[in-house]
């Protein structure tokens, strides 16, 4: 009985890889939550590719992942910090954006990033900022500074939530003190560690969970946020009677922008390269951005987003609102960011 | 005993043994090798190791590189371990406290009970992990389900909270109740073995009902005790889902801490390093338990 | 230096019920005990009861609806990764009972040997080192190997996991079982193989289930050790459940977590019953 379970279960794997390597088929490992089902449809009925999606949490689960040889996927969607690491560790192919039909689409401000100045390895995804969400209607004011959340005062003392990765509480904390990211000065990474510590007693959790949960149950006032995750929060945040914003401080806010990359062992490289100039097309990219609720590259894309979010405050940015896009940091800059990180939550 | 196939007993001991033993050592014992030896090499910026041999990671964890990149005795990374150990420390205790009663009173009910008391207790870890630690967010958070009635009594104003979500004790609570059967299953399996007439002639020989606990139940409670023990301190010595749910990951812990190594900070051969502490610590506890067990069997032949 | 560690099979043997007697009647104990299963099942009553919540955050109560269940049938992120937990389990259980049975016969039944307390050592040994050290060197371990069997190192990582988990209650009834059926089939000039199929592996077969069962509890829960070792298109539900809280969980993931509790208590029932009735009915 035992034995016929065994065989049962060994011969269903055969069947699955086999599959799994037959032609026209496609392997996504995408963010979780973020790939829209209504676009994958769209693609598979127009073009006989069969589309297999996995998802991870984080870039850096992405990247070790990919470091410990993982194969079978084709299109990999790392943020543009990471996007360089990819490169530089030869985990990824290029692809040649440029000469893709629909790269006219891509605007302007979108087209050759710092991270790949010759595009030629990533195609533009979603854009997204990074910055804090608060409840107005607890906080009783509007949020102005990242003051206020770095140096809180006695009323919100012990409701403030930070994100559980260093990455962007530093680079928020250098907006804040007006320092260069990716800091190699040690004077100027005391001042961020000192900020950091100083906040600690007021903060409640360093996680990047459950933001919105926090938020609408009122656990949390003021917490840092990522502005598409804040458009679903404040959506559910008036669905229970409450306010949820997410703020632009005068400081500015963090940018990031996530791109499409073909990873060096992928198997089906040319169903890649037609999934990338799929997604560049204005109606299939404002599909994707309905679902994701994040902003994206393409020009026209927003006659096909719903309304809602169309206009939504979170991700059509102030004029007046600097949007600073952080780098890969290199070895040294990362090991103080560590460093920092690892003296605040000893 | 195992087929007809070879007649050697010897022969056939190790056939059988084989397949387990393969398994565990390929799977287990290679990689911690792997591990133990990516702990004294350098760290490559992204992730990964460059093939030096360093004692950086181990000098890492008991010296701070200052920011200006001097050298200083740092207790740090202690204070991290000391942590771990006491936070492990009184899950067990809890678990202890509660576990052995329970299982004392199961072990006392007729038998078509105590296999429906063992049932019982299994169920709920049926449910995913995850979702289990999640529930006791609803339960501890604000405006939870202890909160509430506190709320409709008028104690606890609008604006006020208990405070019992992110905090030390929701994380022993968290460890508790995630752990507590490995505590109950083995200390009921030795009360269970009990025979019960040695306890009588105990009530009948000593003179109090406590003495007759603490001289024939415990001892011979023991090894489900110990075992009760290990088997929860160890996992709670590195955990971290709990820690990172429910402690709001304000501390870190050795197992936060070695996943921050190997995912954020991307240093493998600290991680490692971590991890192999964390593995010298426990097999000190195995000794240390390894001795007691026989002990216990010296006094038992006498 | 192995721990020894009886966990009981879920139907103990029979034994002629002893009459207990007044003593070790410790008033308040009954108490406690129906404490503790309020305090075992309290998160699990919250956890069905906010699978019926209208809302879309688990926490804020909106009302009852039974959407959430139908969102979790229809979704197929789900139904893939519920049925690569279940292929993982089912294999994983199948080759570990297998594994562990084997050793267990060959541990109680061998004699002593030089080296039986490392073999016993060895087999504990993935429950005495913490699950991130495990799934921290599988991963590193794996990649150096470039092995990529897809579902197949998931597999083997929960296989590797699940003998000790196995090999416990086997053990247990093993050396709680009576030699003397074996011994006087023997002395009916059985073979041993007749022998260890008609009266060892039977009397067995209550450790045997019990060892499965654990088996297959743990690896439907594992995600640390998935995550690490999990390849393109092998997402579990454990590990697909944590990519799902960083969004914020929806009443979706108490629903899933609902149906499978009520699949596994209806297991886990049905077992019960069916092996209670066996003792009485079963006298060789």
């Amino acid at each position: 009985m035992i034995l016929k379970t065994a065989l049962w279960a060994a011969s269903a794997l055969a069947l699955m890889a086999g599959a799994a390597q037959a032609e026209g088929s496609l392997n996504i490992y995408n963010w979780t939550d973020y790939t829209s089902p209504e676009m994958i449809e769209k693609f598979e009925k127009e073009t006989g590719i069969d589309v297999t999606l996995d998802t991870y949490d984080s870039n850096e689960t992405l990247l070790a992942k990919m470091q410990a040889g993982a194969t079978g996927y084709d299109i990999i969607v790392p943020s543009h910090n990471f996007i360089p690491i990819f490169i530089e560790e030869g985990l990824v192919q290029e692809v040649d954006a440029t000469a893709m039909p629909n790269f006219k689409n891509v605007k302007e401000r979108w087209r050759h990033p710092d991270w790949d100045p010759e595009q030629k390895y990533t195609v533009p995804f979603h854009w997204g900022s990074a910055s804090v969400a608060y409840r107005p209607d607890l906080y009783g004011k509007e949020l102005e500074s990242y003051g206020e959340f770095f140096e809180p005062s006695e009323e919100v003392s012990g409701r403030i939530s930070v994100f559980k990765t260093p990455e962007e509480v530093v680079n928020l904390a250098h907006l804040y003190l007006g320092q260069e990211f990716c800091n190699e000065d040690p004077a100027a990474m005391q001042r961020v560690q000192d900020l950091l510590i100083a906040q600690k007693p007021h903060v409640m959790a360093y996680s990047s969970e459950g933001m919105n949960d926090r938020l609408i149950n009122g656990d949390a006032i003021i917490s840092t946020h990522w502005n598409g995750y804040a458009y679903k929060g404040r959506t559910l945040a008036e669905e229970a009677g409450k306010e949820l914003v997410y703020a632009y401080p005068k400081e500015g806010v963090i940018g990031w922008m996530d791109g499409l990359m073909i990873p060096a062992s992928a198997e089906n490289v040319e169903n890649a390269k037609i999934f990338m100039n799929f997604i560049m097309d204005p109606e299939n990219m404002g599909i994707q951005s309905n679902y994701a609720g994040y902003g994206g590259p393409i020009e026209g894309q927003e006659e096909f987003m719903d309304e809602a979010l169309r206009n939504a405050p979170e991700i059509n940015i102030p004029n007046d609102t600097k949007m600073i896009f952080s780098f890969a940091c290199n070895a040294k800059a990362q090991s103080l960011i560590d460093r920092v990180w690892t003296n605040v939550l000893r | 005993m195992i087929a007809n196939l070879p007649d050697s007993p010897v022969l056939r001991r190790s056939l059988a043994l084989a397949p387990a033993l393969i398994i565990i050592g390929v799977f287990m014992l290679i990689p911690m090798v792997v591990m133990a030896i990516f702990s004294f090499l350098e760290a490559k910026s992204f992730g990964g190791v460059v093939w030096n041999f360093s004692g950086s990671a181990y000098i890492q964890l008991l010296y701070e590189r200052m920011l200006d990149d001097s050298l200083r005795l740092s207790p740090g990374y202690l204070i991290i371990i000391a942590r771990s150990f006491l936070l492990a420390f009184v899950a067990m205790v809890c678990c202890l406290i509660v576990g052995f009663p329970v299982a004392y009173f199961i072990s006392r009910q007729p038998i078509q009970h105590r296999n429906m008391w063992v049932l019982l207790i299994t169920i709920p870890f049926w449910t995913n992990q995850l979702v289990r630690t999640f529930a006791w967010i609803i339960i501890l958070g604000r405006n939870g389900v202890i909160e509430a009635p506190f709320r409709f009594a008028g104690l606890l104003g609008a604006d006020e909270t208990l405070g019992l979500m992110y905090s030390d004790f929701a994380i022993t609570v968290g460890l508790t109740y995630t752990f507590i059967p490995l505590m109950v299953l083995p200390i009921y399996a030795s009360l269970e073995k009990l025979d019960f007439s040695l306890v009588e002639a105990a009530a009948d020989l000593y003179s109090s009902r406590w003495e007759a606990f603490s001289k024939v139940i415990i001892p011979l409670a023991k090894p489900g005790i110990i075992a009760g023990c290990l088997l929860v301190f160890i996992p709670s010595l590195g955990a971290f889902i709990q820690p990172d749910l429910l402690g709001g990951g304000k501390k870190l812990m050795l197992g936060t801490l070695v996943q921050f190594q190997f995912s954020t900070a991307r240093n493998w051969p600290f991680g490692s390093a971590i991890a192999m502490i964390l593995l010298a610590f426990v097999m000190l506890f195995l000794i240390l338990y390894a001795r007691a067990a026989r002990n216990a069997k010296a006094m038992d032949l006498h | 230096m192995a721990v020894q560690v009886d966990v009981p099979p879920l139907a103990a043997p029979v034994r002629k019920t002893e009459k207990r007697r007044a003593f070790g009647e410790v008033p308040g104990l009954a108490t406690l005990a129906f404490g503790f299963l309020v305090f075992l099942y309290l998160p699990i009553a919250v956890l069905v009861v906010y699978s019926f919540n209208a809302g879309n955050i688990v926490m804020v109560w909106t009302g009852f609806s039974t959407d959430w269940y139908a969102k979790a049938f229809a979704n197929e992120d789900i139904r893939k990764a519920t049925l690569n937990s279940l292929i993982v389990a089912v294999s994983a259980t199948a080759i570990a009972t297998t594994c562990a049975t084997l050793a267990a016969l060959a541990l109680a039944r061998g004699g002593s040997f030089r080296g039986k307390v490392v073999s016993l050592g060895v087999i504990t040994l993935p429950l005495m080192v913490p699950e991130i050290v495990t799934a921290v060197a599988m991963l590193v371990f794996f990649a150096n190997l470039g092995l990529n069997l897809g579902l197949g190192n998931v597999i083997l990582a929960h296989t590797t996991f699940c003998i000790p988990f196995a090999f416990m209650p086997i053990r247990a009834r093993l050396e709680g079982m009576d030699t003397t059926l074996e011994q006087a089939s023997r002395d009916l000039y059985a073979s041993d193989w007749e022998t260890f199929r008609l009266v060892t592996l039977p009397l067995l077969m209550p450790g045997v289930l019990a060892g499965a069962m654990l088996s297959f509890v743990i690896s439907m829960d594992d995600f640390i050790i998935t995550l690490m070792v999990a390849g393109a298109g092998d997402t579990t539900l454990p590990v697909y459940i944590y990519s799902m809280i960083r969004q914020g969980i929806t009443p979706e993931v108490n629903a899933v977590s609902s149906i499978l509790l009520l699949f596994s208590i209806l297991i886990v029932t049905a077992y019960w019953f069916t092996t209670r009735q066996k003792p009485g009915a079963k006298s060789h």
